[in-house]
């Protein structure tokens, strides 16, 4: 049963643009979907390699100008951005990896969140290139019903699942856990620390690109302080996996269904909408103490919560 | 011949402080060669240059008559030198099985290659009943003979055991003691580090000991054991007087 579940979840998933959903629930849905990608990214490099990044804005970003740019200067479609981000964030995903994966651990982090900045406020100057801060508009749209971005966004999603499937079943799935538990203990048994990060840091980097070269084909519109954003990008990729479940195939969707929902019901309220980030601040603590492996992670903790609550029920 | 292993007038110095001062000797194919000396003598960190953590501050360290000083560890094993920690280091969100699956891979060609190699080694250790447990969870001495699984797993030709019989148990004990003779008989040259002395004494075929950074002895258990500066450096001055 449990093994087809997945063919399950793919065809409720392809045949969903025919429920008759408006325009605005397609539009959350393709967001979820599209943090769904990031999250799975993220998921690979942070949860089972371990480097956790504050910075995967720098890679969403990049694939998102490469789509923007090669529109507004080359007069291309930007779909070509889609292939075109492989090659330009892997390259950057290269370059990235040699800066930061010399540090470890929070130093890691701290140091891919400086070059998440770093790139926001280079595309902010670099004016001749990226229209700096007056941001890159698509003029055309390409459809304009959803659901052929829907197809698209699907498409890339399945893509991801697969590419992280298959690498976490390999030999480079079995390194990357290695390294994240013991990097003395992965480097003294034969495995090349530096490189499989890399190669890591690369796949993840690529899959986040893709994603931000589809944002800017769907929303048309894109600027240095949204796809280069700290908290809206790089923290919000964190939270996604941290709520889903890290080093789990299935916690990045579920992770991006809860907060892109979340984010549209708190945006919507009310005096306090403003304050999201706060809210989201709050949840991710509660997270961390009641459920440190995610939603996903600690499912069997959560359905045991619930079984004991129906116990007690049919007793009173 | 040359020697398997054969370090050459090592020095490594943190800071002002000579960890291991001017080492040499050599350790010979199919010998089991014994590492003894007092805390903080400097044998884990002649460990860790023999294993390409640290480079050595002076002199050289050549296996199979190639000089590996100065290489990464990963490229160390490669070459044939595993080794075990004192403090173990499980990978601990992995099961038994697939901490050494992930040691196989170095070199097996498919996942099928590596993970029957594991089981063979499983066996080997007498780990297999635990293969799908966290190795997180097991008890010291089952960790320490992980580690010993997971250096195995990479076929080396030279094994390097750091405190493998710490703080076990005599069952646990008799049961290592076991497979480092099976270990030997396969034909793997093995340098141990160990403090357990009735241990050291029947395993060895040669015993090198260090004492504040320096070689201060090298000979047989017995030529070892009698040893006026040997007994002094364990026993203090008195008892040696």
């Amino acid at each position: 049963m449990k093994r087809y579940a997945p063919y399950v979840i793919l065809l409720v998933l392809a045949l969903l643009p025919f429920l008759g959903l408006s325009t605005y629930m397609m539009h959350i849905i393709i967001l979820m979907i599209m943090w769904a990608v990031i999250g799975m990214a993220w998921n690979l490099l942070g949860g089972y390699c371990g480097q956790v990044s504050f910075g995967h804005a720098a890679f969403f970003g990049v694939g998102a100008y490469t789509a923007g740019i090669i529109y507004s200067k080359l007069g291309v479609s930007a779909w070509w951005g889609l292939p075109l981000s492989v090659l330009v964030v892997a390259v950057e995903g290269v370059i990235i990896g040699f800066i930061c994966l010399r540090l470890r651990g929070p130093f890691f982090a701290l140091a891919t969140l400086a070059m998440g900045e770093v790139l926001r406020v280079t595309a902010e100057n670099l004016r001749n290139f990226t229209q700096g801060t007056l941001g890159i508009l698509i003029k055309e749209r390409t459809w304009v019903e959803k659901i052929w971005y829907y197809y698209i966004i699907l498409a890339i999603a399945v893509l991801s699942y697969l590419v992280v499937k298959k690498i976490i079943e390999s030999k480079l799935g079995y390194y990357f856990v290695a390294i994240r538990e013991d990097q003395d203990a992965a480097e003294s048994l034969g495995i090349n620390t530096t490189l499989y990060k890399t190669i890591a840091l690369v796949i993840s980097a690529v899959l986040t690109g893709l994603a931000g070269a589809f944002y800017t084909n769907y929303m048309g519109y894109i600027d240095p302080e949204v796809v280069f954003a700290l908290h809206d990008i790089s923290i919000i990729t964190i939270m996604i996996v941290m709520v889903g479940g890290v080093a789990t195939y299935w916690g990045p969707a579920v992770g991006a269904g809860i907060m892109v929902l979340l984010a549209e019901w708190i945006r919507s309220l009310p005096r306090i909408g403003t304050a999201h980030q706060t809210l989201f601040g709050i949840l991710l603590i509660l997270i961390i103490i009641f459920l440190p492996n995610g939603i996903v992670g600690d499912f069997s903790k959560i359905k045991k919560a619930l079984g004991m609550r129906r116990k007690l029920d049919t007793t009173t | 011949m040359t020697p398997l292993l054969e370090i050459k007038n090592v020095s490594r110095f943190f800071g002002g402080l000579a960890a291991v001062m001017d080492v040499s000797f050599q350790v010979n194919q199919g010998e089991i060669v014994g590492l003894i000396g007092p805390n903080g003598a400097g044998k884990t960190t002649l460990f860790n240059v023999i294993n390409g953590f640290y480079k050595p501050s002076k002199g050289d360290v050549f296996f199979k008559g190639k000089r590996i000083s100065g290489l990464k560890p990963h490229q160390i094993c490669r070459l044939g030198i595993a080794r075990t920690f004192q403090v173990v280091k499980p990978l601990q969100r992995m099961t038994v099985l697939d901490n050494v699956v992930a040691s196989a891979y170095l070199r097996a060609k498919s996942k099928k290659e590596a993970v029957s190699k594991a089981i063979d080694i499983l066996h080997f250790t007498d780990l297999y009943e635990e293969r799908d447990k966290l190795s997180k969870g097991l008890p010291l001495g089952m960790r320490k003979r992980l580690e010993i699984a997971r250096a195995l797993a990479t076929e080396p030709e030279m094994l390097l055991l750091d405190e493998s019989f710490a703080g076990l148990n005599p069952a646990e004990l008799d049961r290592s003691i076991e497979i480092i003779k099976k270990i030997r008989e396969s034909g793997i040259t093995i340098l141990i580090i160990e403090h357990h002395m009735k241990v050291i004494m029947s395993i060895s075929d040669r015993i090198v000991v260090l004492n504040y950074g320096e070689k201060i002895a090298e000979g047989t258990p017995e030529e070892v054991g009698n040893n006026p500066l040997v007994i002094e450096a364990y026993l203090g001055e008195a008892a040696s007087a």
